[in-house]
C-alpha cells in the first residue's frame, strides 16, 4: 500500500471514528477514558472472563474476512490481463501443443471453482505455490524477503517515534510559540509529502550530491555474511561484526526517514493533542497548584497517560508500514515484499500475486487485532461494547 | 565524511582478512534477478549472464568481441560435405566444480554433451519437466527440434550431432546459452535423491567461476574455480550486485559501490562520462527498432503509402528524445555491425511536404489510425510511449490522425500477431547469435506470420533470398542473397526502420581487459582488477 | 458503542451555526492561507488555456530538456524549463492541476456516494446486511491500500479513469465505517424516534434525519480523501499505473522524467512540488474544518 496513503486514511479514519460518530467522544474524551483505563487497576476478576471472550468474538469474525480474502485473492488474478504461461515464454514465444500441455499441468483448465478449491487446499497445507518466474515456492521468496521489509519498517518507525514524541510534547508544552508553529507546519508537510519524490530528493542530496549515504542495498558487499534471522542489525551483531553494523545502519538511514516521514507527522500531532489534553485535566491542575515543577508534572503525571493513545495510534502504523513499502523499496531497491509484489504484477508471475497478496492481509489482519486487543487492555469499555 | 568511510573500509578489510588474504573482487551491478541458474530454461539476458556466462560454457563459444565461433569445450569439428554431420571433439581433462552439494569423480566425456541437449529434447527424459510448467523456449525458439535427427556418443570424446537437413546458422546456434553443457553425473545424483528442483539452483559447471551464494533478489556470489581447464581467474571473487533501477545503478558506480555495469539510463551518460574514475565503453548494438505496417490492412497495403508515412517521421528527432543519442539511424533491418549489411541501400529522409504529396497521390486523406506503443523499455526501444508521441506529432503534420495504444506486454504481443491487427505496431529485435537469418527469416518470412511477423508480410521474392542463404554455407553466396533481401525490403518497406540502439558498459578504470560482447551478453572470464 | 451525553453539534440556528463556523475556520491561519492556495489551484485548473504560456503537447524540438529560465542556458521562452521531448513544464504543470483536481474531486463523490449509502444500509437495518457490508469492506481494508490499487489497476487496464475509480474503492470503506457508526449512534435518539412515530419512511429518516448530523466528520474525511486521491494517483501515475503519458498528470510527469533526475532535476523538481503544495493546502484546510466543525476541539 502507499504508506503514506493508507496510514493517513486509515489513522485518520480511526481517529474520526473514535471522536464522532459511534460514541461520539473526541480524541480528548478517548485519552481521558484511556488515562482512566490506566488508573483501574487490573486483576478485577470479571476482567479476564470478558477479554477472552472478547478476543474469541474477535478470532471468529476473522475467518469470513480470511475466506473473503482468498476469494479476492484468487479472482482479482483470475481476471489479470494477460496470459499466465504465455508470460513464461521469452521472446520466441510458445507452441500451441506445449501450451496446452502447459495449461493441464497449473489446471488452468479445470472449472473455476475447482481451482479455487484446489488453491485453498494447498494453502491450507502451507503449500502457496511456485513461482512461474523463478520456481521457487513462492513461501521461501516470502521467508527470505520479509525480513527486509520489517527492518526497514521497524526502524523506520523508531525514527517516526524516537522524533515524533518528544517533538509534539514540546510543542503542546511551547504551544502557541513560534516553536509550536514550526513543528506543527513541519509535521503536516511531512503528513502531505507525496514519499516517491520525497526519497528521490533525499537521493540527489545526500547519495549524489553529499555523498554520505549508500544509494541503495542492505549492506556494504564488502561483508559476506550468512543470514541467520534476516535482520541485518541483528545479524551483524550476532557475528559480532561492528563496522558490518555501521554499514547496515548507513544502508538504512534514507529509506527509513522516508518511511517514516508520514508515520513521523501522524504521531507528533497525536502527541501534542493528547498532550494539550492532559494538561488540562484536573489532576494535573493540582498537581501543579501543590507546586510540584513544572518538569515533574510533565514527566510523571502528563506524560504517562498522554502517551496511551499514541501507543495504540503507533500500533496501527505498524501494520500499514508492513504493507507499506512499495514506493520507498521501489525507490531504494530495497529487497523486501513491497518491491517483490510490485515486480510481480509487472512480470505477471500469478502465482506470486495472488499467495503474496493472501499472506500480506493476514499479516496486516494479525497486527490489527493486537492492536485491537492491546487497546482493550488498556481501555476496558470497548470490550462490554 | 571521506576519512570515516576510509576508516571503514579498512577495518571492514581487517574483518574480513581473517577468511582470504588480498582477494580481488570484481562487483557487478547487475541490472536484474536471475530467475535461476540452469541456462536451457531461462529467457533473459540477465539469466546467461548469471550462469551461462559464469558458471557454464558450451562446446563452442563466441569469441570475445566478435561474433566468430571459436572452440570451447570441442577441441574441433568436422562437419560433412552435404552440412548435416557434426562431429565434435571434446577437450580432454575439463574438470567439473566441486561444491558443498557435488563432489565430481570424473572430467567432462561425450555423456554430458548428450544428456545436455536431450534433456531439452526428449519428452520422455525426467529432466525435460524437471520444473514446474517450463519450457525449453530457445532450444524450441532456435527450431532444435525441426533440425535434430540424433545426438550420439561416438567415444568418450567425440560427439556427433545429425540434422535431418543443412542449416548454416547450427554451429552459431550451439554457441548460445541455452546448449551449455551441465553434468550428467550430478543430474544423475540428483534424480536418486529425487530433489531434481536443486539442479536450477545448485548449479554445476565447467565454466571460470563457481556459485558460492545467492541471496534473493540482493546479491550472487561466485567465486574462482580454481581448477578450470584455462587457468585461475586473475580475480578471487565475482559479485552480482542486483541494482534494478538503471539511475541507482549509475549512482552506485559513481559512489564506488561497483566497478561496472551495464544498461545505462542515456540521460545518465555525460555524468558518467564525466567522472574521472570511470570509463565508457560502447558499442552499436545488434538489434533494431521497428514499426511494422499490417501489410494486409488498407491505405497499408499500399507500399507507396507505407514509404510516404515513413517519409513524414523526424527519426534524428527521435533518435535524440529517446535515444538521447545513445541511437543510430536504421536504414536496414540488420545492424550494420553484421556481416551481409547493405550500405548501399539510401537512408530515409524526413521530408514531410512530399509525404503529403505522396499520401493525396495515393488517395489518402484525413487517415485516423491506431499507433502502438510498447509497453516496457527495451534495449531497441528504451521508451516506446515517447517514440510514439513525437510521430503522433509529425504524422499530425501529414493529416494522418493516430491514436496511440497499448497493453501489458504479453498481451501487447498477443494482439499485435493478429492478422487484423489495426495500425502500425512497434516491435523491435535482439540478434541470438549474429547470423542475418536470425533477423531475416525470423521477423519477415512467410511461415512467421502469426508467430513473429508483425507485418503479416509475405514476399515471394524475399522469401526465395531468405531460404536459399538459409541452405547455402558459403558466406559470399549467402550475403548475395540477404543483399538482395534488404534490397527488396527497403522497396516494399513493410516496416519502419528506426533505430539500431548503442550499448554502453561503464565502468571503473581499475577493470582491465573487460571486452564487450556484440550479442548483448555479459562475460568476465579473463578481466582482472587493477590493485 | 456507548451513548455519550454530550449535546447533538447540531445547529439549532443554521445561519449562525455558518457564521460561527467561518469565525472558527478563519481564525486558524493555516486554513486561510490553505483555502487561498487552493482558490488559486481551482482558478489556474479552470482559466488553464488562458493561463498557461504554451499548449501543454506542443513539441519545441529545438529545446529539450531545458533548464529554467533563471539558469545560465535557460530559455526565456520556458518559464521552469521543458521535459525530454521539448514540451513547456510550466504549461504542463498548470494543465496538470486539472487533472488532479479533476481526480481528487471525482474520487472523493465516488466514494462518498458509495460510502454513503453502505454505511446507511449496515447502520440502519443492521442484521445481516450489516454483516455482509461490514466484512466486505474489512477485506477491502485488509489489503494494503496502494497494493489493492495497483492490482485494480492491472487489472482494469492503465489509465486515468482506471486509477481514479481503483482509489475511490480502496478510499470507500473508511466513509462507510463512519456512517455507519454514526447511523448507529443516532438510530435511537429521541429526535429520530420522534420522527419514526410521526410516520416518516426508512428513506425520509436516514437521508433527512440522520445523515445531516454526521457532517461535519464526513467532511473532515473527505478532504482528508481529497488529498489522498491526489497523492495515490501521483503514486500510481509514478509507478507507471496511472494517466498515461503524453497526459500531463503530475505522477506521470514525474515518472516519465524520472530518468533525468540527474542530469535535468527540474523536470523532476517542479511535478513533486506542485504535488505537495496542492496536498498541503488540502490538508491544511482540512485541519480547519476539523476545528471549525467539532465544538469539542474549540475548548482545548
Amino acid at each position: 500500500m502507499q504508506k503514506g496513503a493508507s496510514i493517513r486514511s486509515a489513522g485518520a479514519g480511526l481517529r474520526l471514528l473514535r471522536q464522532s460518530g459511534g460514541h461520539r467522544a473526541s480524541p480528548q474524551q478517548e485519552n481521558r477514558r484511556a488515562t482512566q483505563a490506566a488508573r483501574t487497576a487490573p486483576g478485577d476478576p470479571g476482567a479476564t472472563h470478558i477479554m477472552l471472550n472478547f478476543i474469541l468474538r474477535k478470532l471468529a469474525l476473522l475467518i469470513p474476512t480470511i475466506i473473503g480474502i482468498s476469494i479476492c485473492a484468487f479472482a482479482f488474478v483470475r481476471v489479470l490481463p494477460g496470459d499466465p504461461i504465455l508470460a513464461m515464454a521469452g521472446q520466441h514465444g510458445v507452441t500451441p501443443e506445449r501450451y496446452e500441455i502447459l495449461r493441464e499441468q497449473f489446471g488452468y483448465n479445470l472449472p473455476i471453482w475447482q481451482q479455487y478449491f484446489n488453491y485453498l487446499g494447498a494453502v491450507l497445507q502451507g503449500d502457496f505455490g511456485v513461482s512461474l518466474a523463478t520456481k521457487r515456492p513462492v513461501i521461501n521468496e516470502f521467508m527470505a524477503l520479509f525480513p527486509a521489509t520489517m527492518e526497514l519498517a521497524f526502524v523506520a518507525l523508531f525514527f517516526a517515534v524516537a522524533v515524533g514524541i518528544p517533538a509534539g510534547i514540546f510543542a503542546a508544552i511551547k504551544r502557541g510559540t513560534w516553536f509550536d508553529q514550526l513543528t506543527m507546519g513541519v509535521a503536516l508537510t511531512g503528513y502531505s509529502m507525496p514519499i516517491f519524490w520525497w526519497g528521490l530528493l533525499l537521493i540527489i542530496f545526500f547519495s549524489g550530491y553529499l555523498g554520505w549515504t549508500p544509494v541503495s542495498g542492505r549492506i556494504a558487499l564488502t561483508f559476506f555474511l550468512k543470514p541467520i534471522t534476516g535482520f541485518m542489525l541483528i545479524d551483524t551483531l550476532l557475528y559480532g561484526n561492528w563496522p558490518a553494523f555501521v554499514s547496515a545502519l548507513r544502508h538504512l538511514i534514507l529509506p527509513a526517514i522516508v518511511l517514516g516521514t508520514i508515520p513521523l507527522a501522524v504521531i507528533a500531532r497525536q502527541t501534542r493533542s493528547a498532550m494539550l489534553e492532559v494538561l488540562g485535566e484536573d489532576y494535573v491542575r493540582t498537581a501543579r497548584a501543590k507546586g510540584l515543577s513544572p518538569r515533574r508534572v510533565v514527566n510523571v503525571h502528563a506524560l504517562r497517560n498522554a502517551l496511551i493513545p499514541v501507543v495504540t495510534t503507533i500500533g496501527l502504523q505498524v501494520g500499514l508500514l508492513m504493507g507499506g513499502a512499495i514506493l520507498t523499496e521501489t525507490i531504494f531497491t530495497w529487497p523486501g515484499i513491497g518491491k517483490w509484489m510490485i515486480d510481480s504484477i509487472f512480470k505477471r508471475d500469478y502465482v506470486v500475486v495472488q499467495s503474496g497478496l493472501l499472506i500480506i492481509a493476514m499479516i496486516v489482519m494479525a497486527v490489527n487485532l493486537i492492536v485491537d486487543l492491546l487497546y482493550a487492555l488498556i481501555n476496558p469499555r470497548i470490550r462490554v461494547q | 565524511m571521506k576519512s570515516m568511510k576510509t576508516l571503514m573500509a579498512a577495518t571492514a578489510m581487517l574483518a574480513l582478512a581473517a577468511g582470504a588474504a588480498q582477494a580481488k573482487q570484481l562487483v557487478y551491478c547487475s541490472e536484474a534477478s536471475p530467475a535461476h541458474f540452469d541456462p536451457g530454461p531461462v529467457t533473459g539476458g540477465n539469466d546467461f549472464d548469471a550462469s551461462a556466462h559464469t558458471i557454464y560454457e558450451r562446446l563452442v563459444e563466441f569469441a570475445p568481441g566478435s561474433t566468430e565461433v571459436i572452440p570451447a569445450l570441442a577441441e574441433s569439428w568436422e562437419i560433412s560435405e552435404d552440412g548435416t554431420e557434426y562431429t565434435f571433439h571434446l577437450r580432454p581433462g575439463v574438470k567439473w566444480q566441486t561444491l558443498p552439494y557435488f563432489t565430481p569423480t570424473r572430467d567432462l566425456n561425450a555423456d554430458d554433451v548428450v544428456f545436455s541437449f536431450e534433456r531439452q529434447w526428449k519428452e520422455d527424459s525426467p529432466w525435460y519437466n524437471y520444473l514446474e510448467g517450463m519450457t525449453w523456449d530457445y532450444f524450441q525458439g532456435m527450431d532444435m527440434p525441426k533440425y535434430l535427427s540424433s545426438i550420439e556418443k561416438v567415444d568418450d570424446l567425440t560427439v556427433k550431432i545429425t540434422l535431418t537437413e543443412p542449416n548454416s546458422p547450427m554451429l552459431a546456434n550451439l554457441a548460445m546459452q541455452f546448449a551449455s553443457i551441465v553434468s550428467k553425473e550430478y543430474a544423475d545424483q540428483l534424480e536418486a535423491s529425487g530433489d531434481l528442483a536443486s539442479f536450477s539452483t545448485q548449479p554445476v559447471g565447467t565454466g571460470p567461476f563457481q556459485l558460492v551464494d545467492y541471496q534473493l533478489d540482493t546479491v550472487i556470489r561466485y567465486q574462482a574455480f580454481p581448477d578450470y581447464w584455462d587457468g585461475k581467474q586473475p580475480i578471487d571473487d565475482l559479485i552480482f550486485a542486483i541494482t534494478t533501477d538503471a539511475s541507482v545503478r549509475a549512482q552506485r558506480l559513481l559512489a564506488g559501490e561497483c566497478d561496472i555495469m551495464p544498461y545505462p539510463a542515456p540521460a545518465d551518460l555525460d555524468a558518467l562520462r564525466a567522472n574521472e574514475n570511470l570509463v565508457v565503453q560502447e558499442q552499436e548494438g545488434l538489434n533494431i527498432g521497428y514499426i511494422s505496417y499490417n501489410t494486409t490492412e488498407a491505405p497499408f497495403d499500399n507500399p507507396e503509402v507505407r514509404k510516404a508515412l515513413t517519409m513524414a517521421i523526424d527519426k534524428a528527432a527521435i533518435i535524440e528524445a529517446v535515444y538521447q543519442g545513445a541511437g543510430q539511424d536504421a536504414k536496414n533491418l540488420i545492424p550494420p555491425t553484421m556481416w551481409s549489411y547493405d550500405d548501399s541501400i539510401e537512408a530515409d529522409v524526413y521530408d514531410p511536404e512530399a509525404a503529403k504529396a505522396a499520401l493525396e497521390a495515393a488517395g489518402v486523406t484525413d487517415l485516423t489510425t491506431d499507433l502502438w506503443a510498447i509497453p516496457v523499455s527495451r534495449p531497441y526501444n528504451p521508451n516506446g510511449q515517447r517514440v510514439a508521441e513525437l510521430i503522433q506529432a509529425d504524422w499530425a503534420k501529414v493529416g494522418v490522425t493516430a491514436n496511440i495504444v497499448t497493453y501489458e506486454w504479453t498481451e501487447y504481443r498477443e494482439r499485435g500477431k493478429q492478422a487484423d491487427r489495426k495500425g502500425p505496431f512497434m516491435i523491435g529485435w535482439t540478434g541470438d547469435n549474429g547470423d542475418p537469418d536470425n533477423f531475416f527469416a525470423t521477423l519477415f518470412s512467410c511461415s512467421a506470420i502469426g508467430v513473429s511477423n508483425y507485418s503479416s508480410w509475405c514476399n515471394e521474392d524475399f522469401e526465395a533470398a531468405i531460404s536459399a542463404a538459409k541452405t547455402t554455407s558459403d558466406q559470399e553466396e549467402r550475403t548475395a542473397l540477404y543483399t538482395q533481401a534488404q534490397e527488396i525490403f527497403k522497396a516494399e518497406e513493410p516496416a519502419i526502420t528506426l533505430a539500431h540502439s548503442r550499448v554502453f558498459m561503464p565502468m571503473n578504470k581499475k577493470v582491465l581487459n573487460y571486452v564487450m560482447s556484440p550479442l548483448g551478453s555479459h562475460s568476465f572470464k579473463d578481466v582482472d582488477v587493477q590493485e | 458503542m456507548t451513548v455519550s451525553n454530550e449535546p447533538v453539534p447540531t445547529s439549532t440556528k443554521p445561519v449562525s451555526g455558518l457564521r460561527e463556523f467561518w469565525f472558527y475556520f478563519s481564525v486558524n491561519r493555516g486554513a486561510v492561507i490553505g483555502l487561498t492556495v487552493f482558490t488559486i489551484l481551482v482558478l489556474l485548473a479552470i482559466f488553464a488555456p488562458l493561463v498557461a504560456p504554451h499548449s501543454p503537447d506542443i513539441q519545441y524540438r529545438d529545446a529539450l530538456l531545458r533548464p529554467p529560465m533563471w539558469d545560465a542556458n535557460g530559455d526565456p521562452r520556458f518559464i521552469l524549463g521543458t521535459d525530454p521531448v521539448g514540451r513547456d513544464i510550466l504549461s504542463r504543470l498548470i494543465h496538470g492541476a486539472r487533472y488532479s483536481l479533476f481526480i481528487g474531486f471525482f474520487v472523493v463523490v465516488g466514494a462518498l456516494f458509495v460510502g454513503v449509502i453502505l454505511g446507511v444500509l449496515a447502520g440502519y437495518f443492521r442484521g445481516w446486511v450489516d454483516v455482509v457490508i461490514m466484512r466486505i469492506m474489512d477485506i477491502i481494508l485488509a489489503f494494503p491500500s496502494l497494493l489493492l490499487a495497483l492490482v485494480l489497476v492491472a487489472i482494469l487496464g492503465p489509465g486515468l479513469f482506471n486509477a481514479m475509480i481503483a482509489i475511490a474503492i480502496v478510499l470507500q470503506p473508511h466513509f462507510a465505517r463512519l456512517v455507519r457508526a454514526a447511523v448507529m449512534a443516532e438510530k435511537n435518539r429521541e429526535y429520530v424516534t420522534a420522527a419514526k412515530l410521526s410516520g416518516a419512511g426508512h428513506f425520509r429518516l436516514m437521508l433527512v434525519t440522520i445523515l445531516p448530523n454526521c457532517l461535519g466528520p464526513l467532511i473532515v474525511q473527505a478532504t482528508l480523501s481529497f488529498s489522498n486521491a491526489i497523492l495515490d494517483a501521483a503514486a500510481l501515475g509514478f509507478l507507471g499505473m496511472g494517466a498515461q503519458p503524453p497526459t500531463p498528470e503530475w505522477g506521470t510527469m514525474l515518472a516519465s522524467a524520472r530518468e533525468f533526475i540527474i542530469k535535468a532535476p527540474w523536470v523532476v523538481t517542479f511535478p513533486g512540488l506542485a504535488i505537495l503544495v496542492t496536498v498541503l493546502a488540502i490538508n491544511l484546510i482540512g485541519d480547519g474544518l476539523r476545528d471549525a466543525l467539532d465544538p469539542k476541539l474549540k475548548r482545548s
